[in-house]
């Protein structure tokens, strides 16, 4: 098994799903010659030419919507958002075209497309470089959406993703393109929809994914040294479709969940994970269900501000000890 | 070509082709009145918006087409859809909502769809098919195909973004694309030169350094022939082409929409009927000897017929069954 930065786990999905099938190109802004605005793409020009990797100009609702077409016409279309800020653009092809076009077309057409690139916050962005749209593309009925936590599920997450057959957004994280963990060897492919246990425990269960899986996972380590509470994690890796199961399972086990997310707060994926929850597990539930969000701001660009917004280990901490009622 | 007749240019020996033109506009004005009819008896539902007066663009231009060519369309599409040879039984059965309409019942007047046809929609959002025309022409130059691709759109979506991006990877990359403009002069009911600072729609593609043609719309032929042209430049240079096609709608933009006494007056819609484009081929073709009165009924007979054979079968078709409602949200 390597160890291997998230970036170059997605780098090594993006060649290796190239080589095994032709129909597969990478298309976006600066993806070409300079080797990818995040160097996902570094090497691929050189080794796939310039007919399968291609340079757009900055026109994301134009290159979307090429994408889509070239997906009904039998593509396997990766299209890059330089980051998902500016997805914004595509969204008529995205939630029109390629969410769509299954069904309005009674099946005939399929749009095995997946739109990638970097979401949420990164670094004193401020407000139109840092956002995390999960919950507007997990809306849409017809769109999958996808967001890696560690380098392993981001190359088996991307390459389940190009296999699939429908529209795929795949959501990376900024912040975790220099994050390194070990990656299986081989075709690793992780199937979309399949949450994964990333610590048993028994107090209470700890839902996140993507960047908010990292402190989710400190805050249970703190949790079970300072205080003994026993946190099952939970990295859901696939917000749609979404492993209910999963998360059912693991709350009637502990009876207590806190859900965190680095989006809004308002209509969130924690919204609809809690309605899931309460739902099937609501006979389970000793404490109501709890979230860790984003601010529920525009981002701000001061440090200290930026960082207020964000999920930290001790809010989650402290929304266990909520649910705990130890608080 | 030898042109027997020097002023009209028609030849002879494709009588069957002009008349084939002539039935296919038949069939489009016959379907089109049926669906209008059908529409205010409550028979088909939501948006709908009818094609007569345009019928020469859909069916010149696709005349020019290879069966394996694509063809993508806006909302104003059943003409389209029929010119590109899906029945009108189902395309009928789609404006019914029925489950043997050509999407199932689920698409409906603004999204026909026939894979096998290459005919990828009706589209609903103004502009919005015209990135997905040019995935289609992307596609063919990837594979070293020798397709191409046809976009329709009104004039009304040149000044939406979609148009100015597609055009200009268009032209970047050597795509064999046709963006087809039906210039029917009203976008719902702004006229051409209320909206666009640059009226002259041919114009715009110097922007992009493609070839433009502006076209009477009106004439099925010299849609046909600027077609022809387009289709040329595309599958042999792999250059793409922008056609300002001029044509009118003597109905109104939707169901909804009086035909005149709002943006346009009754005398403008009387003067454009004169034109009709259906009428002035049968002229052409009288004139030439090419066909007679009474093959013009006996066409027009077939078409009628074949319109209320496409009604009666609607009519009598299932609804989608309810387990439908889940089914091609996700392919497997």
């Amino acid at each position: 098994m390597a160890v291997l930065t998230y970036r170059d786990a997605l780098t090594d999905a993006l060649r290796e799903e190239m080589e095994r099938d032709p129909d597969v190109f990478l298309m976006g802004e600066e993806v070409a010659e300079y080797d990818g605005a995040y160097k996902v793409s570094r090497g691929l020009l050189a080794a796939f030419g310039a007919k399968r990797v291609i340079d757009t100009p900055i026109t994301e609702l134009g290159f979307a919507g090429v994408g889509v077409g070239a997906a009904m016409a039998g593509l396997r279309p990766v299209i890059e958002f330089m980051t998902f800020n500016f997805a914004l653009l595509a969204v008529d092809q995205i939630v029109n075209n390629a969410a769509k076009m299954s069904y309005m077309s009674g099946g005939q057409f399929t749009v095995p497309i997946v739109f990638r690139g970097p979401s949420g916050a990164a670094l004193q962005l401020a407000s139109q470089h840092s956002q995390a749209f999960d919950s507007w593309f997990a809306n849409v009925p017809g769109l999958k959406v996808v967001a890696p936590a560690t380098p392993a599920d981001a190359k088996g997450l991307l390459k389940a993703s190009i296999r699939d057959n429908n529209p795929v957004i795949f959501l990376e994280g900024e912040m975790l393109y220099n994050t390194k963990g070990e990656v299986p060897d081989g075709d690793h492919v992780v199937p979309l929809g399949q949450a994964e246990v990333k610590r048993e425990g028994t107090d209470v269960t700890l839902v996140c994914y993507a960047k908010s899986v990292a402190p989710t996972l400190q805050a249970a380590d703190t949790l079970q040294n300072d205080g003994g509470v026993s946190a099952e994690v939970i990295d859901i890796r696939t917000i749609r479709p979404l492993d209910t199961a999963t998360l059912v399972t693991s709350v009637r086990k502990t009876n207590r969940c806190v859900i965190v997310e680095e989006g809004w707060p308002f209509s969130g994926i924690g919204a609809q994970l809690v309605d899931d929850i309460q739902r099937e597990a609501f006979d389970d539930l000793d404490a109501p269900l709890l979230r860790v969000t984003g601010a529920d701001v525009p981002m701000p660009y001061n440090k200290k501000l930026e960082r207020a917004t964000k999920p930290t280990p001790q809010r989650v901490i402290d929304a266990v000890n909520q649910v705990t009622y130890t608080a | 070509m030898t042109q027997v007749h020097a002023n009209a240019g028609l030849d002879p020996a494709r009588t069957d082709f002009y008349q084939q033109l002539l039935r296919q506009m038949l069939l489009i004005r016959r379907f089109e009145e049926k669906a209008g009819e059908a529409y205010a008896m409550g028979q088909i539902g939501g948006f709908c918006h009818l094609y007569i007066g345009q019928e020469a663009v859909a069916v010149g231009a696709i005349a020019a087409l290879r069966e394996d060519d694509y063809v993508t369309s806006s909302y104003r599409e059943h003409g389209h859809a029929l010119a590109r040879g899906m029945s009108a039984r189902a395309v009928m059965a789609e404006l019914f909502g029925k489950a043997t309409g050509c999407s199932k019942g689920k698409g409906g007047s603004m999204h026909l769809f026939d894979a096998e046809r290459n005919f990828f929609g009706g589209h609903g959002i103004v502009g919005g098919q015209i990135p997905i025309a040019a995935g289609a022409a992307f596609a063919v130059k990837y594979r070293g195909g020798d397709q191409v691709s046809l976009c329709f759109f009104g004039e009304a979506a040149v000044n939406i973004g979609s148009f100015h991006e597609t055009l200009n990877m268009a032209s970047l990359w050597k795509l064999p694309a046709i963006f087809l403009v039906e210039n029917n002069r009203y976008g719902m009911g702004t006229a051409l030169e209320r909206a666009s600072a640059v009226a002259d729609i041919a114009h715009r593609a110097t922007s992009y350094d493609i070839d433009a043609e502006v076209v009477d719309g009106m004439d099925v032929l010299a849609t046909y022939g600027a077609m022809e042209r387009a289709v040329n430049r595309a599958r042999l240079d792999q250059m793409p082409t922008l056609l300002d096609v001029n044509t009118y709608r003597f109905v109104g933009h939707s169901m909804s929409d009086a035909s005149h006494g709002t943006y346009r007056t009754l005398e403008e819609v009387e003067d454009n009927k004169k034109n009709d484009p259906i009428g002035k081929l049968c002229a052409r073709l009288l004139d030439d000897n090419l066909v007679s009165h009474k093959e013009i009924e006996n066409l027009d007979s077939e078409v009628i017929a074949e319109v209320e054979d496409a009604v009666a079968f609607a009519e009598s078709s299932p609804d989608p069954e309810p387990d439908e409602l889940f089914t091609d949200v996700y392919q497997d």
